[in-house]
């Protein structure tokens, strides 16, 4: 059974990576909605997820959200000089399951399960940057259970443990020279692939609301790194001087911590505002170095830089059967100038959110988001690629970048 | 029913907006300036056709440098550009049906060594009778792209040759050529440097009619270097031609036949000996040297020639002996026209395969150590000055009258004598003029397997530097190729 549960989730986590490295920050359509604020925020079963802390302070004894979002992500990418034009599109289910239940006054139990992490590129097979990345397909699930202590009247602290599990399907030329190429000119490519790569982290956090108007809150998710043992590489049209037999690999995927301060203020009973400040520790991530079975290997340098994204949510309570949420935050790209790779080909960028949710009853309410992250186009080029036929240098690979992410999201919410 | 058809648009145009939008669109900026690629018409020699690996075949072809230069003028107007059909080629070998070891050679990993493709070339020359926009001819010198009947001399132009009187230029002309390249000349000095200055026996010299002074070149000999005045004029006649229906176009000089591989693989010094073997060796060319000082001291030859035809070996690498017949003839003397070979000799790539072989399996008579090479193994000192001087004087006549004309120049010359050092190119990547020597070299190597033609990278680069040119020239801006994805050398796993 928990196989079987695992492989659905498996299947709905098709998530697409955007903005900061192959972060999918898309973690309930309450809070999506409000520019994905949350830290200090307490209106659903997501602040499981945004601060485990702040579930104590939760109104209901039992709290449900579920939902799901359509992440459609098109990268284009094109270079004069060469008179290349190329493009990925994409499509990610992105979806979380929050549970609450207050045991008592002081203590409340949760559940979480997220996909905060994913990465899906196609290009086409054989494109100009083929030597670096044909596609990739990186998913994550997170499933935590949390709890949250409240400690006198203002002040919570909130944790528990990150279950994570993963899967890689990675594939590239072995080179830009056509030497590697089988008798009908093929280039030959290798795919790397594992499943069921698991890992434990942990989150915790706490709230503190000095004020019946004002939370405070401060969120830690540590880092969690996937490590790939003895997955398959499999080599695709080799050339008959150089018959490549499949072999297995290893590698390391770094899943960066994440830490979150934020606040949130009800300006009147019916109108929030929020503001979230994260700092993800993508530094972590240096290189993707893949170790070969045969012996060989593929050493990638990535050298992604810590960065902050900044957030800023509201929400306004028309009445008992609507609310209103819309945001807007700021995403610095790790990415740094020289290793902008086609395979997180991502940007600063920019998200306007918004949405609503529809009260059916006092219990059940509907949530709908929706998403539009905008991308300056971009000129950059990944300079550190190396020929595995030579161990020497490949040219820069380059051009202009322009991506546009758009995401509809849909949930439930319920509690009684 | 209203409110739905509202959200239905905005869901749409969401959509729509999920497309991403360049500033200004990959080509927004390409242009043809001043030129019109609207029928773009190549006429030259196996350069322009595409020849490589010792032939032409089909996906060779298809990297022609006139196709790829095609590709980027069809991004401005260019029109369809047609090549001499190797349909037949079904096997992808080259080669001339019936003809034996004239396939496309490769690299046979099994053994390392440069071999024609197995296989039976099924390529004919049944004449297609039509007029291609790339009139490269494989073997045309400068001379014969006018000869009426042509294609009676010349297989490749007999598969196409619109008549069996036609012109190479006529049939090009028949096109009526908006925009043309003409690269020719190289096979005026090539085919005399090629048979190391030998005519078709592989003894006798070929002439230089620079020195000849003989003006028709209906009576030359096939490796006969071509006067450099009945070039001036033949090009005249050409570019006159070309231009004629108001076409611009691009002008390629030949290039230096020091800077290919042909030439420069096999060193000077290729033999090694043992002492013991030296001596011996030594002791065989007693008489020879001998009579070379009894020569020298009754006046026959300078002691400059007297040191320069000593034939001396010692432990270690060694030069191979050759017969020079521009040394003063003394078989009066019963001695014959013997030398070692110095660094300004050239000694071709195919000697690479000859040298050190044995006579009809006898140990004692190796040839370019105990038998002497024959003339057209070696394009020596005095043969390849004849060349340059040639080269030189028609690359003035091509720059000339490319002046003259208004026309654009791609100084190919100058482009490979660039490669004897590295020539590093918009990538990044650096090239050299060197012969396949290694997998881990690859990546370098710009000639294909017969030496002396560009590999398909070799075309792109090629390509490139016109493109370069014409952007200049004619204020157009086309985009370029990118090298590094051009296959280089063939190799299989087994042949």
């Amino acid at each position: 059974m928990r196989k079987l549960l695992s492989l659905t989730l498996l299947a709905l986590a098709g998530s697409t990576a955007f903005a900061g490295g192959y972060r999918v920050s898309i973690q309930g359509q309450k809070q999506l909605a409000m520019g994905h604020t949350g830290v200090a925020v307490v209106n659903s079963a997501e602040v499981a997820f945004f601060n485990p802390a702040g579930m104590a302070y939760l109104d209901k004894k039992f709290n449900l959200s579920v939902g799901a979002n359509g992440l459609f992500a098109n990268t284009k990418f094109q270079n004069s000089q060469y008179g290349w034009e190329a493009e990925t599109k994409n499509v990610g289910t992105p979806f979380s399951i929050y549970a609450t239940y207050k045991l008592n006054d002081w203590f409340t139990a949760g559940l979480a399960v997220y996909t905060p992490y994913g990465s899906a590129v196609e290009w086409d097979q054989d494109w100009q940057g083929a030597h670096l990345v044909n596609n990739i397909d990186l998913q994550a699930i997170f499933i935590q259970p949390s709890i949250s202590v409240r400690i006198g009247e203002h002040f919570s602290v909130g944790g528990g443990p990150i279950y994570a599990t993963g899967s890689v399907n990675f594939n590239r030329n072995l080179s830009m020279n056509p030497l590697l190429s089988d008798s009908e000119g093929n280039p030959t490519d290798v795919t790397i692939d594992a499943k069921g790569i698991n890992a434990w982290g942990y989150t915790a956090g706490f709230m503190f609301n000095p004020t019946d108007k004002l939370r405070i809150g401060m969120n830690y998710r540590s880092e969690i790194i996937m490590e790939a043992r003895g997955g398959d590489a499999t080599y695709n049209d080799t050339p008959s001087f150089n018959p490549l037999a499949n072999t297995t690999f290893n590698a390391d995927l770094p899943l960066p911590a994440e830490l979150t301060v934020g606040l949130s203020y009800e300006v009147t009973d019916k109108w929030l505002v929020a503001f979230d400040y994260n700092r993800a520790m993508w530094s972590a991530y240096q290189a993707l170095d893949v170790e070969f079975g045969n012996g060989t290997s593929s050493l990638n340098p990535r050298n992604y830089k810590n960065v902050s994204t900044y957030r800023v949510g509201t929400q306004y309570k028309a009445n008992d059967k609507f609310t209103f949420r819309a945001g807007w935050y700021f995403d610095e790209s790790p990415v740094q100038d020289g290793f902008f790779a086609p395979e997180t080909p991502r940007n600063d960028s920019m998200g306007y959110t918004g949405g609503l949710t529809y009260q059916l009853n006092s219990k059940l309410g509907i949530d709908f988001s929706f998403l539009y992250l905008h991308f300056d186009e971009v000129d950059n080029s990944y300079d550190y690629s190396t020929d595995p036929i030579t161990g020497q240098p490949n040219p820069d690979f380059g051009g202009t970048y322009k991506s546009v992410v758009f995401s509809p999201g849909i949930g439930i919410t319920y509690g009684f | 029913m209203k409110n739905k058809f509202i959200y239905l648009a905005i869901i749409a145009a969401g959509f729509a907006s999920c497309e991403p939008e360049f500033e200004n669109e990959v080509g927004a900026n390409y242009t043809a300036g001043d030129a019109d690629f609207t029928t773009y018409v190549a006429v030259g020699n196996s350069l322009t056709a595409g020849y490589m690996d010792g032939t032409v075949y089909k996906s060779g072809q298809a990297n022609s440098f006139p196709n790829l230069l095609a590709q980027q003028f069809a991004l401005v107007g260019g029109g369809t550009f047609t090549q001499p059909s190797f349909e037949e080629d079904v096997n992808n070998l080259g080669g001339f049906a019936g003809v034996p070891n004239s396939t496309r050679r490769i690299i046979d990993a099994s053994t390392g060594t440069v071999e024609n493709i197995a296989g039976t070339p099924t390529i004919t020359t049944t004449s297609q009778a039509t007029a291609y926009n790339n009139m490269g001819v494989p073997g045309a010198k400068s001379f014969h792209l006018g000869f009426p009947g042509y294609g009676t001399l010349n297989p490749y132009f007999a598969r196409h040759a619109t008549s069996p009187t036609a012109t190479v230029i006529g049939d090009a002309m028949s096109k009526n050529p908006t925009f043309f390249t003409n690269w020719i000349g190289a096979n005026d000095v090539l085919s005399y440097a090629t048979n190391g200055g030998a005519q078709a026996d592989g003894t006798t010299p070929a002439a230089d009619h620079n020195l000849t002074g003989n003006m028709n070149p209906a009576t030359y000999g096939s490796n006969d270097i071509t006067n450099s005045g009945v070039f001036a004029s033949v090009y005249s006649t050409l570019i006159n031609t070309l231009t004629s229906g108001g076409a611009k176009g691009v002008v390629a000089t030949v290039p230096s036949v020091t800077s290919i591989p042909y030439f420069t693989t096999v060193p000077y010094k290729p033999v090694p000996l043992d002492n013991t073997f030296a001596t011996q060796l030594n002791s065989a060319y007693a008489a020879y040297n001998g009579g070379l000082d009894v020569a020298f001291s009754n006046g026959l030859i300078t002691n400059a020639e007297r040191l320069q035809r000593k034939v001396v070996f010692v432990a270690g690498k060694n030069p191979v002996v050759i017969v020079d017949s521009d040394l003063t003839n003394l078989s009066g003397l019963g001695l014959p026209s013997y030398r070692m070979t110095t660094s300004q000799d050239l000694i071709v790539l195919p000697a690479s395969s000859f040298i050190g072989t044995t006579v009809g399996g006898d140990p004692l008579m190796i040839n370019g150590v105990s038998v002497p090479l024959a003339n057209k193994w070696v394009l020596t000192a005095n043969e390849k000055a004849k060349v340059a001087s040639a080269t030189a004087a028609y690359n003035n006549t091509i720059v000339s009258i490319a002046s003259a004309n208004d026309l654009a120049v791609a100084d190919m010359n100058s482009i490979m004598n660039q490669l004897v050092n590295g020539l590093q190119i918009e990538t990044g990547q650096i090239y050299t003029a060197n012969y396949f020597s290694g997998v881990a070299t690859e990546n370098k190597v710009l000639f294909s397997l017969d030496g002396v033609h560009p590999n398909a990278r070799g075309y792109a680069v090629i390509a490139n530097e016109i493109i370069k040119v014409i952007n200049e020239h004619y204020n157009a801006n086309l985009p370029l190729h990118y090298v590094n994805n051009f296959p280089g050398i063939n190799i299989v796993g087994s042949n």
